[in-house]
């Protein structure tokens, strides 16, 4: 057995459903209609929300990541860790604390109320741009506090003794070296956001192309206009993949974060505001989905429990597919391989959802394989972060022990069972873990499948926020939040234990 | 035992070259730093691909790879698994395959030649640096090839600790007629262990040359490496 040949069949896969979808979305697709002017503004809200979003999150981890950087104080190391959390949160679960505290009868309103000021509303550009900052402030600060923590403390002390502004000598060019990879890192994450327009978007004003895909689909049975949306998303996408692909990207996904270098430098009750407020506008809208969520989870109708097996059926069948893919392209070093790798990042995951949509309508309902279609499309997404992850742990592992397992004869099969496998046990439990979370709490292409049956978690939660049923909708949320995180635990665990270093 | 016929191997700038053959028994590899011990060692390997023949017994083994070579290899480190017992890793000495239960007899009776008796089950983390030592002998002598090259192996062991594990290695391996070629930077070393020096100096490989003789009057360049007596 060669470790090198499936590779190539998982970058056949993954081209197959990233550009195989695409040419079937085009040959649908109805030229002459061409772009109404709802599209147009689709694209336009599209492109500026991801700006948007980008920018202050790029901007606002800054000062953050500088005053983490710099700071030791009780309870650091809790709050990086806390950092990576909203990687794998349900977005429908996030925006729902994000209403409780900015909504119009959340925590803010509430207190304006009583200076007798009107109540806010973050429904519409906003509030999309606001859950994409929750979403990816976070992510900013840990690639920033990375770059932070790759100055040498003694270039700090060096500085120091010389009395050399330290800002422009060593920040200003790691930031400048670091902040352009943030930058397109998470606007390619906005440029693709699909539940959180669903939820806090929509209308003309407010609608992104994703969406715009999806009502295309759904509620006006316009194949060719979705067609035609999904050639300019996967456009888009893959401008900006390309674009990033040439620019050294920042990891935000990585450890080690839990060092700080003394410095005398800056203020600290200034560093203490940044920590704080980053902190808070992290806690608040989680802490309110726990309260509000614990007293919901009696009002939970049965369907949640259905719903709630099915998600996780969803998630175990796409993690084992997406490490079994991510393991084998890993295992094959070369620039097809790490395209195929990269390409899902492109392919944006209505996109793919149209394309088979579109091929398989003709033979089967849509309703009938929507959970497999929905697995599929979450292994596909979560391949790019596993190759990330695996890729290096493969190179070290071969560069330390490779020699040795070539000269015991250690090929194939014996070679993945004896060498690789026991050393990428860490790397593989924490890639399954994201893979897991990630796909538990996805609402994007089931809503393009399910009919009123076959519902996941996520979508079901979503149905009831429709419904006005709130309570319900709080209980079923703190399910599927504990349902990802203990996802993400258990295999991040698995990883860890007993694994000899 | 084996010849190098014609032997160069080039990598960049670096160029070496070698024609000779060496007996049974211990040979010291000594030369300065950079002067290309280990990748010499590397190329007898099989690691590396060079251009002239390697011979093991008259046999043509320059085709074969690392594993089908009639050579065992003790690396500077890592030499053993660590998330493999100590069983384990002398196994893979015999086969990657489920050990027969003659071949786990062998294996212990290995692991009690070289001083680690009952202790088969455990990871190396839970063993000394001598024992880890040891274990890696073991499984070198379970491989049971003509040809067992020390690339350093012991080296990170205090003075005392090296010296007991060159006298094991000379007497575990160099018996039964193979060849025990070790690279080493401590003319105590090859006094200890070595019969013959094969020296690597400007880009050729030179011996071997008696031992005892070398160290006595060396030359020039390996006196200026050697430093003052």
């Amino acid at each position: 057995m060669s470790l090198t040949r499936p590779g190539l069949w998982a970058a056949a896969l993954l081209l197959a459903l990233s550009l195989g979808t695409l040419a079937a979305v085009a040959w649908r697709a109805e030229w002459a209609g061409g772009l109404g002017a709802a599209d147009w503004a689709a694209i336009r809200f599209t492109l500026t929300q991801a700006l948007v979003s980008a920018a202050l999150s790029v901007g606002l981890a800054v000062p953050v990541a500088r005053a983490l950087a710099r700071r030791a104080f009780p309870g650091r190391a809790v709050l990086v860790t806390l950092l990576g959390a909203p990687f794998i949160l349900p977005v429908v679960v996030a925006v729902m604390g994000l209403l409780a505290v900015f909504g119009r009868r959340g925590l803010v309103s509430d207190a304006l109320a009583t200076f007798g000021l009107p109540p806010i509303d973050i429904y519409g550009f906003e509030g999309v741009v606001l859950a994409h900052v929750f979403f990816n402030l976070p992510l900013a600060t840990r690639m920033l506090l990375q770059g932070w923590l790759a100055i040498p403390s003694e270039r700090f002390r060096l500085a120091e003794s010389l009395g050399a502004p330290v800002g422009r000598l060593l920040e200003w060019p790691m930031v400048r070296a670091t902040a352009p990879g943030a930058f397109l890192v998470i606007f390619l994450i906005c440029l693709s956001s699909f539940a959180v327009a669903l939820i806090l978007g929509g209308g003309p004003r407010a609608t992104t192309v994703e969406l715009a895909i999806y009502q295309a689909v759904r509620f006006d049975f316009d194949l060719g206009r979705a067609a035609l949306l999904a050639l300019v998303q996967f456009g888009l996408c893959a401008l900006v993949a390309a674009v990033a692909f040439r620019v050294a990207l920042p990891d935000g996904l990585g450890g080690g974060l839990d060092r700080v270098v003394r410095r005398r430098d800056g203020v600290p009750l200034l560093d203490a505001a940044w920590i704080g407020a980053a902190a808070l506008f992290l806690l608040v809208p989680l802490g309110a989905v726990v309260l509000a969520g614990v007293a919901g989870l009696v009002d939970l109708p049965g369907s949640i429990w259905a719903a709630s097996l099915r998600s996780l059926g969803v998630a175990l069948v796409a993690t084992a597919l997406a490490m079994t893919l991510a393991l084998v392209l890993a295992l094959r070093p070369g620039a097809g391989v790490s395209l195929a790798g990269v390409l899902p990042l492109a392919a944006s995951p209505l996109v793919v959802g149209t394309g088979l949509f579109v091929l398989l309508y003709p033979f089967v309902s849509p309703g009938r394989v929507a959970l497999a279609v929905t697995a599929l499309v979450n292994a596909m997404m979560a391949v790019p972060f596993a190759v990330r992850i695996l890729a290096p742990a493969v190179a070290q592992a071969e560069a330390t022990y490779g020699r040795l397992a070539d000269g015991l004869g250690l090929a194939g099969w014996q070679r993945l069972r004896l060498l690789l496998l026991p050393r990428l046990r860490r790397p593989l439990g924490f890639a399954a873990g994201l893979a897991a979370a990630l796909s538990m709490g996805d609402l994007g292409v089931i809503t393009l499948f399910a009919g009123s049956d076959k519902a996941t978690l996520p979508l079901e939660m979503y149905r009831l926020m429709g419904s006005y049923r709130s309570d319900a909708a709080a209980g079923a949320g703190l399910l599927l939040f504990g349902l990802s995180l203990g996802l993400f635990w258990l295999f991040d665990r698995g990883g860890r234990i007993g694994a000899d270093t | 035992m084996l010849t190098l016929e014609g032997l160069l191997i080039e990598q960049g700038d670096f160029r070496l070259a070698a024609d000779l053959t060496v007996g049974p028994g211990v040979v010291a590899l000594m030369g300065p730093s950079g002067a290309g011990k280990s990748t010499l060692l590397a190329a007898i390997g099989g690691f590396i691909d060079v251009t002239g023949r390697v011979l093991v017994r008259g046999e043509d083994v320059t085709a074969l790879p690392p594993a089908r070579r009639p050579v065992a290899t003790l690396f500077q480190d890592n030499n053993l698994f660590p998330h493999l017992s100590i069983a384990q890793n002398v196994g893979l000495g015999i086969s990657p395959r489920r050990l027969r239960a003659g071949d786990r007899a062998r294996v212990d009776d290995v692991l009690a030649r070289v001083g680690l008796e009952g202790l088969g089950a455990r990871k190396p983390g839970a063993l000394s640096g001598g024992q880890q030592s040891r274990a890696a002998l073991a499984r070198a002598l379970v491989q049971d090839r003509p040809v067992v090259l020390l690339d350093e192996p012991f080296s990170a062991l205090g003075p005392g600790l090296k010296a007991e594990m060159l006298d094991l290695a000379r007497d575990v391996l160099a018996a039964d007629g193979r060849l025990m070629l070790m690279v080493t930077h401590d003319p105590a070393d090859a006094e200890r262990v070595a019969g013959e020096v094969l020296l690597v100096l400007d880009g050729e490989v030179t011996g071997p040359h008696d031992r005892a003789a070398l160290l006595a009057d060396p030359p020039p360049a390996l006196r200026a490496y050697l430093g003052p007596a």
